[in-house]
């Protein structure tokens, strides 16, 4: 064990050793109308991505217009005075370019990937739309059709996507996390068009975005680009954020869900900080490690135990943003193998937790996930995408784009004992909410098939 | 405005990118190997790639599927929880999967002289000394039974599952490679081995490799990983696909919108209409909101989030299909729709300018396909594996470039049939289906 532990060690080492050098610098701009800039070049291939994230998701957003900030995301593509609804995606489409968009709970964010050369067509377009995006009413009615069915199609008829949107509404009461990304479904049906230009005049200014771009670019080239196409932009007064926390939760919070469905379903979180919220921020890095521990890989603790030793689940998930912009969860998931009893799953879920409360982890599991997650952070680099995700969203929730740098550091220094600490300070029944979907008889599923 | 952005695509520079080399040769028991050396990152990426999916599955539906998953759950002395400890201890993450063609291992370590050796002399034991195991097998079929259950919940894999059913009828492509909870339950652990035996050998097995390697250390690789296969028998052809007969499926699930699936069996990988049905799909459904179909749909009517067409090149035809979904008021109209706007294009064939649109698209974008070692990886393991010539990705745009109007027109007369497709429709039963809620 001994000889294993040492050898675990030696490898971290050389894995160690050559990711130091890697790390491609990071060029950081701010426009005179308050728009940040950053660009991560990455010479590998001859590509671009450019996006551009704004301050504003469903976290935003208060009752009534849930979703609002993905409705809003679908009405950009539908033109400026100067570029025709549709316009925007064929001009990409001709470049060869891909393009799509992304809402979060704490961010917007707009992309476009491109060959290198290309990359003035999307800040010539994407500026112009920060701005100046109509929303034609017909228009509207008819996307906001389209966004019902997204979410027919995302949340209503995905049980488990329905538990979580459930699961989450039940978790977090004052939070704006309460509410899913999507909206409800009410809100997004009476939608007018006048929510979503509000939204727009009130979050889409150069002082309330970022622009990250990746690739085979030069960074000063980047930025006379970008001073040429954002720098007009006129910077406005952007409305500061009410602070809406989480009332302090006091006791379990339980809740059973009955949908047609076929398969059970457990959800436990408990409310954990982020990087934003924490007042200690090694909390939240030995909050990562835990996770990893638990659910990180097939030698973690979940894969070995629950679903190969006492093969309890056949599926387990661990999800914990660590990047988030308020107080988070870190979230258990799991499915039960065939013929288990899902209340015994539970019971197994909170025995890990206890376990990692009253006995630290064993060295050789720190260094493993340690390790793993070194590896992770130079694999990361090959994807274009995922680098630029990483700078943009940091940015946008307030964090700063360095914490990226800091990861593979900060995870290193995390002791055993301050995964011991977090487990008994966080992973209590009082931060805690439970939901089991109960499946109910799928009424018309019995297939039937005639030609 | 159409007018000037077309001037603005004319005066684009020529794109021209340098497609990274492929190099190819044979492991000494009849692996194929594929190689590209990229050096900007200390790790590599390799995808061993066998003849070995559930097109094999012959009378036992799931059984590729289940001796992918087993692969990694004991091999030589070592069980599920060692080799799993060995390769995080490694940092190297390893992938299995198998579809209706290909089953394969994905592997990405770090280069680093040590870890890379001790990695991959463990994938090489799991390749050629796997040990399927009683316990594990029950396991992993338990839980590719919950997977089957779980499938029932979704209306889309209800809709493929029927669609490919009723496309290929009695072809092995029909069948789910999931399998069904019958099939399962009948597979036994000797003919796993048997399927293993047969199928997980060198003269079968395709190598790609991609990362910061020398020819040399590839080689090296390549015999290491490969080498203690059996060298075995390549996979026998499947037989040719039937003509696809018009049929209407229909799945009842208590779902709020309707699945539509429509087609037909489509293309191969190595169909001679490859090129013109690509580009002609690109137009109809294949280019997310630009493409005809989601400007009818979606654009214009606001019946579906998403909807598409699309030809998934198999060895042998695989299939042509078109999707959307729609609230349950909506399925028929939509359903008309998206025919009619099949049988138009058919009919009228692409226009010069969506033919150019098309074509700068997919040109435009072809750098795009090869921005990461590990989608080069799947390039060469799609190359080896279909036995595309070495310098597909060289001539690919060229290829784009040399369609015509007439050759999209014709090649979509010819294998198109909006008349002689399945039409699979999942969703509440009209009769019992209440009123929309939205």
């Amino acid at each position: 064990m001994n000889l294993n532990r040492y050898k675990t060690f030696l490898i971290l080492c050389l894995i160690l050793s050559v990711s130091s050098p890697l790390h491609a610098k990071v060029h950081e701009y701010v426009l005179e109308n308050g728009l940040k800039v950053l660009v991560k070049p990455d010479h590998r291939f001859p590509v671009v991505i450019s996006q551009i994230w704004y301050k504003v998701g469903s976290s935003y957003e208060y009752g009534g217009i849930t979703g609002i900030s993905h409705m809003l995301e679908h009405m950009m593509f539908k033109g400026t005075p100067d570029v025709p609804s549709g316009e925007f995606s064929r001009t990409i489409a001709a470049l060869g370019g891909q393009e799509n968009a992304f809402t979060s709970s704490d961010y917007t964010a707009y992309f476009q990937r491109l060959e290198k050369s290309r990359l003035e067509t999307s800040f010539r377009l994407e500026a112009d739309r920060m701005r100046n995006a109509l929303f034609p009413e017909d228009e509207f009615i008819k996307e906001r059709d389209v966004v019902a069915e997204e979410r027919r199609l995302r949340t209503e008829d995905n049980p488990q996507a329905k538990a979580f949107e459930q699961f989450k509404a039940a978790a977090f009461v004052s939070s704006p996390y309460h509410h899913s990304v999507i909206g409800w479904m009410a809100d997004i049906q009476n939608y007018d068009v006048e929510d979503a230009r509000q939204w727009y005049r009130q979050w889409y200014a150069p002082n309330n975005a970022t622009l990250v771009v990746v690739g085979d670019v030069k960074p000063e080239e980047v930025l006379k680009l970008a001073k040429k196409y954002y720098g007009p932009i006129q910077p406005e007064k952007v409305p500061e954020l009410k602070p809406r926390p989480e009332i302090p939760q006091s006791g379990e919070r339980r809740l059973t869900l009955k949908f047609p469905a076929t398969i059970d379903y457990l959800m436990m979180g408990y409310k954990v900080p982020s990087l934003k919220t924490a007042t200690e921020d090694w909390e939240v890095y030995a909050l990562e490690v835990l996770a990893w521990i638990l659910d990180g890989g097939d030698s973690s603790r979940f894969s070995k135990e629950l679903v190969r030793g006492q093969q309890l689940v056949a599926s387990s998930s661990i999800s914990y943003d660590l990047y988030s912009r308020l107080e988070t969860l870190l979230m258990l998931s799991a499915v039960p193998a065939k013929g288990k009893d899902i209340n015994e799953v539970e019971s197994a879920l909170r025995a890990q937790i206890k376990r990692l409360q009253e006995t630290p982890v064993t060295e050789d599991e720190l260094q493993r996930v340690k390790t793993q997650i070194m590896a992770g952070s130079i694999y990361e680099q090959d994807s274009v995408f995922y680098q630029a995700m990483q700078l943009g969203s940091l940015e946008t929730v307030g964090i700063g784009w360095q914490a990226d740098e800091q990861f593979v550091d900060r995870i290193k220094a995390v002791t055993r004992e301050q995964i011991q600490a977090v487990a008994r300070k966080y992973l209590v029944d009082d931060r805690l909410t439970v939901a089991i979907l109960e499946p109910q008889a799928m009424q018309t599923a019995a297939a039937d098939s005639k030609n | 405005m159409r007018k000037m952005f077309l001037t603005l695509v004319l005066l684009l520079p020529q794109v021209v990118m340098a497609i990274p080399e492929i190099q190819h040769w044979s492991t000494s028991n009849g692996a194929q190997v594929y190689f590209t050396q990229a050096t900007e990152i200390p790790m590599v990426d390799v995808r061993v790639v066998f003849d070995a999916g559930a097109a094999r599955d012959g009378d036992h539906p799931g059984i590729a599927a289940l001796t992918n998953s087993l692969l990694s759950e004991g091999a030589g002395k070592l069980d599920a929880d060692m080799i799993a400890e060995r390769l995080d201890n490694l940092g190297a993450k390893l992938g299995s999967g198998s579809l209706r063609d290909m089953a394969w291992l994905s592997i990405r370590s770090l280069t680093e002289k040590q870890v890379m050796k001790e990695a991959m002399e463990l994938i090489s034991l799991i390749l050629a000394k796997p040990t399927f195991e009683e316990q594990s097998f029950e396991r992993i079929r338990k839980s590719m039974l919950v997977g089957i259950e779980a499938s029932k919940q979704s209306p889309s894999k209800l809709a493929e599952n029927a669609f490919m059913q009723a496309v290929y009828g009695s072809h092995p492509y029909a069948s789910p490679p999931e399998g069904t909870e019958e099939s399962l339950n009948a597979i036994s652990v000797d003919q796993i081995r048997g399927y293993y035996n047969q199928y997980y050998v060198a003269r079968n097995a395709i190598v790609a490799i991609v990362g910061d390697l020398s020819r040399m250390q590839a080689e090296q690789l390549a015999e290491l990983l490969a080498g203690s296969l059996e060298p075995g028998e390549k996979a026998a052809d499947l037989p040719s696909v039937p003509d696809t007969k018009n049929a209407t499926v229909r799945v009842a699930h208590p779902s709020t919108q309707t699945h539509v699936w429509v087609g037909q069996a489509g293309m191969k990988r190595s169909d001679p209409d490859y090129f013109p049905l690509y580009v002609g799909n690109h137009a109809l459904g294949g280019s997310g909101l630009v493409s005809l179909l989601s400007d009818e749909v979606r654009e214009k009517r606001g019946f579906a989030y998403s909807v598409y067409s699309y030809f998934s090149p198999m060895r042998e035809l695989g299939p042509f299909e078109m999707a959307l979904q729609t609230k349950n008021s909506h399925a028929s109209e939509a359903l008309k729709v998206m025919r009619e706007t099949t049988q138009k294009f058919i009919e009228v064939g692409i226009s010069d300018e969506q033919l150019t649109a098309s074509k700068q698209n997919i040109t435009g974008g072809f750098a795009l396909r090869l921005d990461s070692n590990s989608k080069l990886a799947e390039n060469l393991a799609v190359i080896g594996f279909y036995g595309l010539p070495l310098d597909y990705l060289n001539r690919f745009n060229e290829r784009i470039e040399a369609v015509t109007v007439k050759d999209v027109k014709d090649a979509f007369k010819r294998r198109v049939k909006v008349d002689d497709m399945v039409t699979v429709i999942v969703g509440p039963e009209p009769s019992a289906s209440p009123a929309d809620k939205g």
